[in-house]
């Protein structure tokens, strides 16, 4: 399988996600700037990583949600492409509707830069399935606003569509988010967004590898 | 030439940390009596333009695509 990131005026993360998976994948992603209106056909997995696109101005990744490059993603998750979005990337998916609910002020008002442990919500889906149901790995955090919102009636429905990805262990949650919400997928289950950074726990340089399975499951490397 | 200014506030009964953060800083500095305190967010565009039903149409989706959030947030638009 071959993977785009894509690249904002602001994102930060852009090039460890790119290392993270150039190793996994032994081959190194495209990369899609911002202006791009189409994505190339043999494309079969775009990641939006993580930073502070447009300067978090008006709201986290409102600015990036509008650039002409997401109207193609769009597009192509429609068609059952893969789309990653991890910290920036999963507020961007949010405020570009492709994922329900917002993400906040974490609850503190302080960014938070420190590991926390994910319980595997749902082993199920096509990033998660590396993982066993309710596995608690260990991953980076790195963020001011995410604090995951959704009103009584969404968060009702994303959590009986098993849509919930990934929890925080209760004592871990970071930033105040509902049901201790890390990471969820859309309904058809095609797109992730997750505050935490998994591509920065791949290998044991990083005092860990809890996070290469996502990948791995992403790309197709682990049988689902 | 239209000047108008929109207004976003949070919606109620979504938290508003920041909001609860001045609100403490007011009673710090003495103010007693402040219930509450929610923040929200003022633009104030110019329209080329003198219709002004049009104008307000316009704002309103503005408003609606790019300046509020709606999954958290409400917006009022006014005509100057």
């Amino acid at each position: 399988m071959k993977a785009a990131v894509i690249l904002l005026p602001g994102l930060n993360r852009d090039r460890d996600m790119i290392a993270a998976l150039t190793k996994i994948s032994g081959q190194a992603p495209q990369t899609i700037w911002q202006t791009e209106t189409a994505i190339d056909d043999d494309i079969d997995l775009i990641v939006i990583p993580g930073g502070f696109s447009y300067g978090d101005y008006l709201r986290c990744g409102a600015i990036a949600a509008r650039m002409p490059v997401m109207r193609a993603v769009r597009e192509k998750a429609e068609q059952g492409t893969r789309v990653i979005g991890v910290c920036n990337g999963f507020q961007i998916l949010v405020e570009a509707g492709m994922l329900p609910g917002a993400l906040m002020r974490n609850a503190s008002l302080k960014f938070v830069c420190r590991e926390v442990k994910l319980e595997v919500a749902n082993a199920g889906t096509v990033f998660t399935s590396g993982y066993t149901q309710g596995q608690i790995i260990r991953c980076p955090v790195a963020h001011h606003d995410g604090n995951y919102f959704a009103d009584p009636d969404t968060l009702a429905d994303i959590e009986a569509g098993g849509q919930v990805a990934f929890r925080y262990t209760a004592d871990t949650n970071p930033n105040g988010s509902v049901n201790n919400i890390a990471g969820i997928v859309n309904k058809a289950g095609n797109v992730l967004g997750m505050m935490p950074h998994p591509e920065n726990l791949i290998e044991a340089a990083h005092g860990g590898t809890d996070g290469r399975a996502l990948f791995e499951a992403a790309l197709g490397l682990v049988d689902a | 030439m239209i000047k108008a200014r929109v207004t976003v506030t949070l919606k109620t009964g979504v938290l508003d940390p920041q909001g609860k953060a001045i609100e403490h800083a007011l009673d710090g500095l003495g103010f007693s009596g402040v219930g509450q305190v929610r923040q929200g967010k003022v633009f104030d565009i110019v329209l080329d333009t003198s219709d002004r039903a049009k104008a307000e149409a316009e704002l309103k989706d503005m408003a609606a695509k790019l300046l509020a959030n709606t999954v958290i947030e409400d917006f009022s638009v006014e005509v100057l």
